[in-house]
């Protein structure tokens, strides 16, 4: 069709020629509008650069924008979980949802301070902090011994590892009712449970730690000719830390994971029992203090480690 | 290997050691490296037999690797073990899916716009933090104890590991390959369909294996702590309540293999797709 038409007249039809035109435009208009893009972040990048370098000359006034910017970013970040809780109280005021199942927040603060009077929320989180560290102290020491082993001996890699694989492949909770059987449901339990969620990681991780030392760094020692203590000592450890310390820090998330689940599912105390308790009486209010306290409590984990783990580690930064 | 080469113990090779008696034979350096992985376990089935044959334990909770066996295939021509296995299998499947879709977009955002990840980003990061399991309780209330729940549940495990690896994912995203594509100056989609979603792809993928193990993990607990309905860990309750042991001992091999199989499909789909990204990398343009 389009053929015949410009066949006729030499040149496109009057309509078509417009939209070739339009076309053209289009394009134009994407070229300037991806130069003017590129100018812009060529322009924002050289500010974010100039700002920075020039923090100590610009002085009180950059101070203040950055802590303008804190202050913004802060808030900013407070927005969510504030229009989340307004909502929550909303709801709550009018009643849309039965309190059985969206207790108010007013309840859940006089709950928590109720049991934190009466001196029974500190007994359920310090028979689950101890139950954590006993655990997680037996789990991380037999993790770093058998990994360090493995690591370093080859012949009882081949050995151990595909046994702790094949262990390994089995969820801790697998292992739960086989261990409710054999030790019953007492603090051994517990504690064994923990540490199988502590030695996986731990283990795995000295393991692939102390693999990936790079070679070099061994030749290194050797043409210094040191013993083998002081290889170990002055460069295989300090270069497998931060695998190893990761490793640490997935084992204590498991370890705390599986408190939790040891104790929802064969516990007469602590904070796992606190939540059997509150859904059994059909009291959210008791499971949701117990739910913020888990969260913080893994919260306050997580940071130690961290804080722990620039402190360990600020040799690696020295070198920049 | 490279330190085990230095540090390991010194092999006893039978070159040096001419004088071969029975203790040689029993040293570890001797057995083949084949065979090494299977001498523990070869070992355990041995004691395990050999403890039955010769009534070292007479526990009623002790039983015989044969009566495993035959509970396994007994179950199996009932279809019940094939009804629990596809029950959980279904449950796990459901609820991976849409917690990792929901991941995708959350870690996605999150990663993608600076804006997002201040709103919600420091709520995602102390959300994290409430051991999975806790999370049962209110579920429970909130959804009851039937299929909901769990996949609720389910979700939820499978959301978080990967909402978080899209993210760091994304982050990780070299500046200078993002400072390149200014400078073609690329399209929004076409930054992140060329550079922004190949780099990020790895750590989306470590995402999505941890998620399918948080999540088998999290089938288990659903099936233990919202009891109704059938499922591995149905069969593995109710084997404990009855002291079954030849029930409890099938349910965790079962859960064993389920999960060296999950993990072994996640590892194949990650290497057939980051073996065409690399190979389209290597293309001249």
């Amino acid at each position: 069709m389009l053929k015949i038409f410009s066949f006729a007249s030499g040149r496109l039809p009057l309509k078509m020629q417009n939209r070739k035109q339009h076309k053209e435009q289009n394009k134009q208009h994407a070229i300037e509008r991806r130069a003017l893009r590129v100018e812009r972040n060529v322009k924002h990048s050289v500010k974010r650069n100039l700002t920075r370098k020039n923090s100590g000359v610009l002085g009180v006034s950059v101070m203040l924008e950055g802590l303008m910017a804190k202050l913004k970013s802060f808030l900013f970040a407070w927005m969510f979980p504030c229009i989340i809780f307004c909502v929550w109280l909303v709801i709550a005021h009018f009643e849309w949802i039965p309190s059985q199942i969206l207790p108010a927040p007013s309840l859940v603060a006089s709950t928590f301070t109720d049991l934190w009077a009466s001196g029974e929320l500190q007994g359920h989180i310090g028979i689950s902090l101890q139950r954590v560290m006993s655990g997680f102290g037996v789990g991380a020491l037999t993790g770093l011994l058998l990994g360090t082993a493995m690591g370093l001996s080859p012949t009882l890699k081949d050995y151990v590892y595909p046994i702790f694989k094949l262990y390994s492949q089995v969820p801790m909770l697998g292992w739960l009712p086989l261990l409710i059987m054999l030790v019953g449901i007492d603090e051994a339990l517990k504690i064994i449970l923990i540490s199988k969620g502590a030695f996986v990681p731990v283990t795995l991780n000295t393991y692939k730690g102390l693999q990936g030392v790079p070679s070099i760094y061994i030749e290194v020692a050797r043409v210094y000719r040191f013993t083998k203590w002081q290889l170990l000592k002055k460069v295989v450890f300090p270069s497998a830390l931060p695998p190893i310390w990761m490793g640490l820090r997935h084992g204590l998330t498991h370890a705390w994971l599986a408190l939790v689940a040891v104790e929802l599912l064969a516990s007469s105390e602590g904070l796992g029992f606190l939540m059997v308790y509150g859904r059994q009486l059909y009291q959210l209010d008791v499971v949701l203090v117990a739910v913020v306290i888990v969260g913080g409590i893994g919260l306050i984990f997580d940071k130690l480690l961290s804080v722990a783990e620039t402190y360990l580690l600020r040799w690696r930064h020295d070198a920049f | 290997m490279p330190i085990s080469k230095h540090v390991s113990m010194r092999k006893i090779s039978p070159k040096r050691n001419p004088k071969r008696n029975i203790l040689h034979y029993m040293h570890p350096a001797v057995v083949p490296k084949a065979l090494r992985g299977w001498v523990i376990p070869v070992a355990l089935l041995v004691y395990w037999w050999a403890a039955y044959y010769f009534h070292v334990n007479e526990s009623p909770l002790f039983v015989s690797m044969g009566q495993v066996a035959k509970t396994a295939l007994k179950l199996g021509k009932s279809g019940e073990l094939w009804h629990a296995l596809s029950a959980s299998l279904y449950r796990m499947l459901m609820g991976f899916t849409l917690g990792s879709l929901a991941g995708l977009i959350v870690g996605g955002g999150l990663g993608l716009s600076r804006r997002f990840e201040g709103l919600v980003g420091p709520t995602f990061h102390a959300i994290k933090q409430v051991s999975l399991l806790a999370w049962i309780p209110l579920i429970s209330l909130w959804f009851g104890l039937g299929d909901t729940a769990k996949i609720a549940f389910l979700s939820l495990a499978a959301f978080f590991p990967l909402a978080l690896n899209t993210f760091e994912g994304i982050r990780s995203v070299q500046r200078e390959f993002v400072e390149v594509a200014h400078v073609f100056a690329y399209s929004r989609w076409q930054l992140f369909r060329r550079v922004v979603l190949p780099a990020a792809l790895p750590s989306i993928f470590t995402g999505v294996q941890l998620a399918l193990i948080y999540s088998w993990l999290a089938t288990l607990g659903a099936e233990f702590l919202l009891t109704s309905g059938v499922g591995i860990g149905n069969l593995l309750i109710d084997g404990r309540e009855h002291l079954w042991m030849d029930y409890v001992l099938l349910g965790i091999a079962i859960v064993g293999i389920v999960g060296f199989v999950l993990q072994g499909i996640a590892q194949q789909i990650e290497t057939r797709l980051l073996g065409i990204r690399s190979r389209t990398l290597g293309k001249p343009i």
